[in-house]
């Protein structure tokens, strides 16, 4: 077998950015085979890989990695099955730059094995041969249940289900997914592979109840009433937090929740195809630096704004979205304002947004999370004008399930 | 998918469903309400619950014909199918230790103060009602609040029957008269709530309201649905919908309602075109028919 001597990883082809600013399909559109096949060649076969250890399912990576070389896929996406029911989704939205890639041997003197990229390629020529039909294992008769239908709580069902527990999903809103389907937009994760990858894990027996807000229609108590023995808590971390600077309740200023949940679940982008509205001014500024704020602000493009900055108070080094978003934000027009915060939001006297305040920072001594400290720069205020306000500085546990248990 | 089991027109663009729905039926409280989808590519609406039967699995919701959704929720029919249904949500009422409450219902708003009131008369509290809507034919469950009622007022903008004027005229008169009451629930448009309020406040009578802004999920995942109670953001969804009525931004409230406008009379628009031409067809294809 030929080894790859590139030192970097194969390009995978993507949309080109004017054109794929202006429409949700996705991004990235995946490795031919002759592609795979040509990274596939670069993996060295370590006899102690570090990737598999990086990988939190441990995915026998080398030789599913062995397997594409030989053109054997469908030997590869068999042996990254044995331990990932979401290989489509996995090689599509880890971070594979802190989890499995990062610890490739390949990484220290040039770019790491396209792992990520791999899988997703052995996952896609799967699904577009069809699907196998998973086996079936013998039933334990021991019920457990899974609240929470987001990546946690498929990879704990389909873990279960292969081990013959009959198992049941609880999910609150009316589609399974959790953040791949309100959070991670079209042109990331398409739905429809988040749709396929679902199905395989009922395939596997899983039962998915949606519509099920736990705390509300059902409590933990009355899980166990009905026979289930154990429990999995996958609710996530969706509760939006503001920043508690004036003018937050304008109107036309989002949480990043909402604004990607209208867009994703709710298809705002079909509007008035679809009922949900959605409103995204000429010009947007979301607020944060994560991978959600890259997300709404690459939303917000799409929707037709003329202007998107993301206004980040440290800078790019300290910035915690994946680089490989930041680029494509980049790429696709998004303004970055580093080292700036908003102090305060501005409206008109009917409520609509006209501007947010914001003031320069510079950077201080680390704080408790290692990075270094922004500082507000005294007598720097200015103020930026724009109609659309998405604030993405994180997200909290929902006390909605745990709430009825201390009452 | 949830059945509608029953449809009833309370009165022109109000109807009443009762929905299979066991699971929410067993839970729900007065004070809770329910997030409807009619139909994939559907938008999310909150109802309130206004009535429930935990033993024969029901929920009552009553609505009022105001936009696409509920204009298209308003041709179902009995036996048809919603989508989605989940609930119940937001936070029940209670009212420990009441003698006398006063409940006032402006337009739908009388659909939610009906189980609060049921509640109360059903735990002996001594129940005084004011209802109200813009013209009689608009006035709806008058029978089921006066079932639950101690003593109840009608009252309709243009005098077409009971009181001539707002329910506000006569909550105004039984307060000056020195009427004292443990809480007044005042449940209708934001508007009446607001005014409802600035009327209790200086008697220093607890007031409650029931907030509707605009929301996507009901779960507070996305705080669409955010209030400014007391000067903190409280999310209706969860933290509600039931407020301190003399600590709500009402003004606030009424901006953020208004939020989609142009969108929904965009919605509503094509909405009624395809219905109407659904309709032409249909009596075009009756005229066929007669022709044969």
């Amino acid at each position: 077998m030929p080894l790859n001597r590139s030192k970097k990883k194969t390009p995978m082809p993507t949309q080109k950015p004017e054109v794929r600013r202006r429409n949700f399909n996705e991004v990235a559109l995946g490795y031919s085979e002759e592609e795979a096949v040509s990274e596939a060649q670069r993996c060295l076969q370590c006899k102690k890989p570090g990737c598999v250890e990086g990988c939190p399912v441990q995915v026998q990576i080398p030789q599913f990695i062995k397997r594409i070389a030989e053109r054997d896929f469908e030997g590869a996406i068999k042996i990254i099955k044995e331990t990932n029911s979401l290989p489509a989704i996995c090689g599509r939205v880890c971070p594979q730059e802190t989890q499995c890639e990062k610890n490739c041997v390949l990484g220290k003197v040039g770019e790491p094995v396209a792992i990520g990229r791999l899988e997703r390629f052995a996952a896609d020529w799967e699904r577009a041969k069809g699907i196998h039909p998973p086996v079936i294992p013998k039933k334990l008769g021991k019920k457990v249940a899974i609240i929470g239908s987001g990546p946690a709580g498929l990879a704990c069902a389909g873990d279960l289900a292969k081990l013959g527990y009959d198992v049941t999903i609880f999910e609150a809103l009316h589609k399974p997914g959790g953040v791949l389907v309100y959070g991670i937009p079209e042109f990331r994760l398409p739905k429809i592979i988040v749709e396929q990858e679902v199905e395989f894990i009922q395939q596997l027996g899983v039962e998915i109840k949606t519509n099920m807000v736990m705390g509300k229609v059902l409590t933990i108590d009355d899980l166990f009433e009905m026979g289930y023995e154990a429990v999995f808590i996958g609710t996530g971390a969706g509760l939006p937090k503001f920043m508690g600077i004036p003018g937050e309740n304008y109107l036309d200023v989002y949480s990043a929740n909402e604004f990607l949940t209208r867009i994703n679940l709710m298809k705002a982008y079909s509007f008035p195809n679809t009922d949900t509205p959605i409103k995204v001014g000429k010009k947007v500024a979301v607020i944060g630096g994560g991978n959600v704020a890259m997300d709404a602000a690459r939303s917000a493009i799409r929707m037709g704004a003329d202007e998107v900055h993301i206004v980040y108070r440290r800078s790019e080094e300290e910035m915690p979205a994946r680089k490989e978003e930041f680029e494509n934000a980049k790429e696709e027009g998004i303004i970055f304002d580093f080292l700036t915060n908003p102090v305060r939001i501005i409206g008109n006297e009917n409520g609509w947004v006209k501007g947010i305040e914001c003031i320069r920072m510079e950077l201080g001594e680390p704080d408790a999370s290692g990075r270094r400290r922004p500082v507000p720069i005294m007598g720097s205020e200015f103020i930026m004008d724009v109609e659309t306000v998405v604030i993405a500085i994180g997200t909290g546990p929902n006390p909605l399930l745990t709430k009825p248990l201390k009452a | 998918m949830f059945k509608i089991l029953e449809k009833r027109e309370l009165a022109p663009s109000i109807k009443l469903f009762v929905i299979e729905a066991p699971l929410v039926a067993k839970k729900a409280r007065p004070g809770q309400f329910v997030i409807l989808r009619i139909k994939e590519g559907g938008e999310r609406i909150p109802l309130t619950i206004a009535d429930y039967n935990s033993e024969n699995g029901t929920v009552t919701i009553v609505f009022q014909e105001v936009g696409k959704t509920t204009q298209e929720l308003g041709t179902l029919e009995a036996g048809d199918y919603i989508q989605d249904f989940v609930g119940p949500l937001g936070v029940p009422v209670e009212f420990p230790n009441h003698k006398k409450v006063l409940g006032i219902g402006g337009g739908l708003g009388i659909a939610p103060l009906y189980p609060k009131l049921k509640m109360l008369h059903q735990q002996g509290v001594e129940v005084v009602s004011i209802i109200g809507a813009r013209t009689a034919e608009l006035l709806i469950l008058e029978e089921e609040i006066k079932a639950v009622s101690d003593r109840m007022y009608v009252c309709t903008d243009d005098g077409s029957k009971g009181r001539h004027g707002f329910v506000t005229v006569v909550l105004k008169e039984l307060l000056e008269q020195g009427e004292k009451f443990d809480e007044i629930i005042i449940i209708g448009p934001p508007i009446l709530m607001k005014i409802g309020s600035e009327i209790t406040k200086p008697y220093g009578i607890p007031t409650m309201v029931s907030l509707n802004p605009i929301m996507v999920d009901g779960t507070g995942m996305c705080g669409g649905c955010r209030v400014t109670v007391d000067g903190e953001i409280k999310f209706a969804c969860v933290d509600g919908p039931a407020f301190d009525g003399h600590k709500v931004d009402f003004d606030e409230l009424i901006k953020r309602l208004a939020t989609y406008k142009e969108e929904e009379k965009i919605s509503l628009e094509r909405f009624n075109e395809a219905h109407e031409c659904k309709l032409i067809n249909k009596i075009e294809g009756a005229d066929k028919d007669a022709v044969k």
